[in-house]
């Protein structure tokens, strides 16, 4: 399913929304392909749970537009909400309730009569492994489990387009796991995922493509490989044996590498990123690089040439690093 | 033995998604039609039964908090302004029940403000749904609550020594319009309770309305001993014209004048507070 006249699931431009003083969206564009999950990456506090809850028809911005599956998402609320579900930031489902309970309510909402509600929720709470728990309140489930019931509840009825706003955030590796797995099994199956989340292996894991967000706009978009070879396509390290050699090695790289070398805490380290121009691959620069220091008599006891992390990525992107910054909320 | 009870507790965290079975559940089968307003509706009130199923100590104030109202009000007023206790019971009891019935509306916006930090609603609100159904579900559970306080009430009053005149149907038809009204005065709760912050500031703003609404009328004394321009505001009180009511058909003199002013306020309430209400539910 695709909007038929550009195959797009979302199609954001100039979207605002402001609180008070706030501008936790100044101008988001986003062109989300159907059938791929895309990753919206970013630090707290950077706009990703607003911009879902504006394309998930809970918020109205103050400005700009956007469509999901080419229906306005102020004007055509209501056909919008046919076509997506949301995983929220916290658990979407009554903790009060039991697993069973919450999805037959969700089945019976969705237009099920409460026998036919009432197998469905047994059938996903089955192959969400969840039938022990499914007389269990949901507050006595662990985090794994509540995320797990809430993707339940989210593709009860098989939705075209599926949020889910940091599906992995306070779970435990081998949860995440399991909810990486899930979403690639909701894909698999045709459904457009957008996932938000801050933590950047997630989003090179699953995202096909990327939007980098910070203070309401999207600061990069692409690939994961090209966000990478955005920052250059690769970047050396190298270790010295002698610290004094430091600035000679320095001299020598710059020149060879055409690129500014940045000198480590670490007194005998450097490194540098490499970019492709057209006359020569980042591999063969660095190889020649390695000779001319090898030439001029510097010693070196490791060298590697690697793809840059997304955690650069973000670094060079929004100057600063991708850690969580403190604990400001998301304005929601 | 003790190795194997522990691999089995250790048994769910090893879920293992595999992709064929979340394959099967995903397919899915043809999508039923979109449920009717009442479905919606009905469906959002079996959820608040079932919330009273988990978490019955919810149900304290509609059980406790009445049959302590009617106990302290009967012997602290009784004789002192009906002579005693029991006379006082035949003129106390329509509007204790009343009293209290209102109070425990005033938990509908506690109950939704409380919600809606929750999660949940979020997901309720993604729903293609009639969109008033969530918050009619909520309040037709609620009206579980009312006709269960007003039950427990009339019961400790039968007990004390309450005989209504108009009997069984008088009784029924009088907790039936006090029931109505209540529905449509939650309106005003769903409302405050959409706007305000915290679960205290919507408790705070419903005392603050409730406390002159049930005092500052004919529940306790007779008006004519008040001054002027207090009766003046009994007058309009719907409050006081719904104890009238309430009062009346119980007594098996029904009262058309105050039952058809109950019923136009109830209409009034429902409409004018239903519709901000679902502005704002619709712009959270």
């Amino acid at each position: 399913m695709r909007d038929p006249a550009t195959g797009l699931a979302i199609e954001a431009s100039g979207l605002v929304k402001t609180f008070g003083a706030t501008r936790a969206l100044d101008g988001i564009d986003l062109a989300v392909p159907a059938g791929t999950v895309y990753g919206l990456l970013g630090p707290n506090g950077a706009g990703k749970t607003t911009a879902v809850r504006v394309l998930a028809t809970l918020l109205r911005p103050n400005g700009g537009e956007a469509r999901v599956f080419g229906h306005d998402v102020v004007r055509e609320a209501d056909a919008v909400r046919g076509k997506v579900s949301l995983t929220g930031q916290y658990a979407s489902v009554d903790e009060d309730l039991t697993g069973m309970e919450n999805l037959t309510l969700l089945g019976r909402l969705l237009g099920h009569r409460k026998p036919a509600a009432r197998d469905r929720a047994g059938q996903l709470l089955a192959a969400f492994g969840l039938t022990e728990a499914a007389d269990r309140q949901v507050k006595k489930y662990s985090g794994g489990m509540r995320r797990r019931l809430d993707i339940a509840a989210s593709i009860l009825n098989t939705p075209e387009l599926l949020f889910l706003d940091e599906p992995t955030s306070g779970l435990d590796p081998r949860s995440r796991s399991q909810v990486w797995e899930i979403v690639r099994a909701v894909v698999a199956h045709g459904t457009t995922v957008l996932l938000t989340t801050q933590y950047l292996d997630e989003a090179d894991r699953l995202a096909g493509r990327i939007a980098v967000v910070d203070h309401g706009k999207v600061i990069a978009e692409g690939t994961t490989g090209e966000l990478k070879s955005s920052v250059g396509t690769g970047t050396v390290h190298v270790r010295l044996r002698d610290p004094r050699q430091r600035p000679e090695a320095e001299r020598v790289l710059a020149a060879a590498l055409g690129a500014p070398v940045q000198a480590e805490a670490d007194p005998v380290a450097l490194t540098a990123r490499v970019g492709d121009d057209g006359s020569l691959q980042a591999s063969e620069r660095a190889a020649r690089a390695l000779a001319e220091l090898a030439a001029a008599g510097v010693v070196v006891d490791d060298f590697s040439l690697g793809q840059p992390s997304l955690d650069e990525v973000f670094l060079v992107l929004t100057d600063r690093p991708a850690e969580p910054a403190g604990d400001e909320m998301e304005a929601a | 033995m003790s190795t194997a009870t522990a691999t089995d507790t250790r048994a769910p965290a090893s879920y293992v998604p595999s992709a064929e079975t979340l394959g099967t559940v995903m397919a899915p089968g043809a999508r039923p039609p979109r449920p009717s307003p009442l479905a919606a509706s009905l469906a959002f009130g079996w959820r608040a039964m079932l919330k009273i199923k988990h978490v019955p100590e919810q149900l304290f104030d509609v059980t406790a908090f009445p049959i302590i109202m009617t106990l302290m009000f009967t012997y602290l007023f009784g004789g002192a302004l009906a002579g005693s206790t029991r006379e006082y019971l035949q003129y106390l009891l329509p509007g204790i029940l009343v009293t209290s019935v209102v109070m425990i509306t005033m938990y509908t916006g506690v109950g939704l403000n409380t919600d809606i930090e929750k999660g949940v609603f979020d997901r309720f609100r993604t729903l293609p749904l009639w969109r008033p159904a969530a918050l009619v579900g909520m309040i037709l559970g609620d009206m579980l609550r009312y006709v269960l306080a007003g039950s427990v009430i009339l019961a400790v009053g039968l007990v004390l020594g309450f005989r209504p005149g108009g009997g069984l149907a008088g009784v029924v038809a009088g907790l039936g319009l006090l029931v109505v009204f209540s529905f449509a005065f939650s309106w005003v709760w769903t409302m405050f309770g959409l706007i305000l912050r915290s679960e205290r500031s919507v408790m705070g703003v419903s005392m603050l309305v409730l406390f002159p609404l049930t005092f500052l009328s004919n529940v306790f004394v007779q008006p004519a001993t008040m001054p002027g321009w207090l009766q003046a505001f009994v007058e309009v009180n719907p409050i006081a014209q719904l104890v009238t009511a309430v009062r009346s058909l119980m007594a098996g003199t029904p009262d058309a004048g105050a039952i058809t002013w109950v019923l136009v306020a109830s209409a009034v309430f429902a409409t004018l507070f239903g519709a901000l209400t679902m502005y704002r539910y619709n712009r959270v």
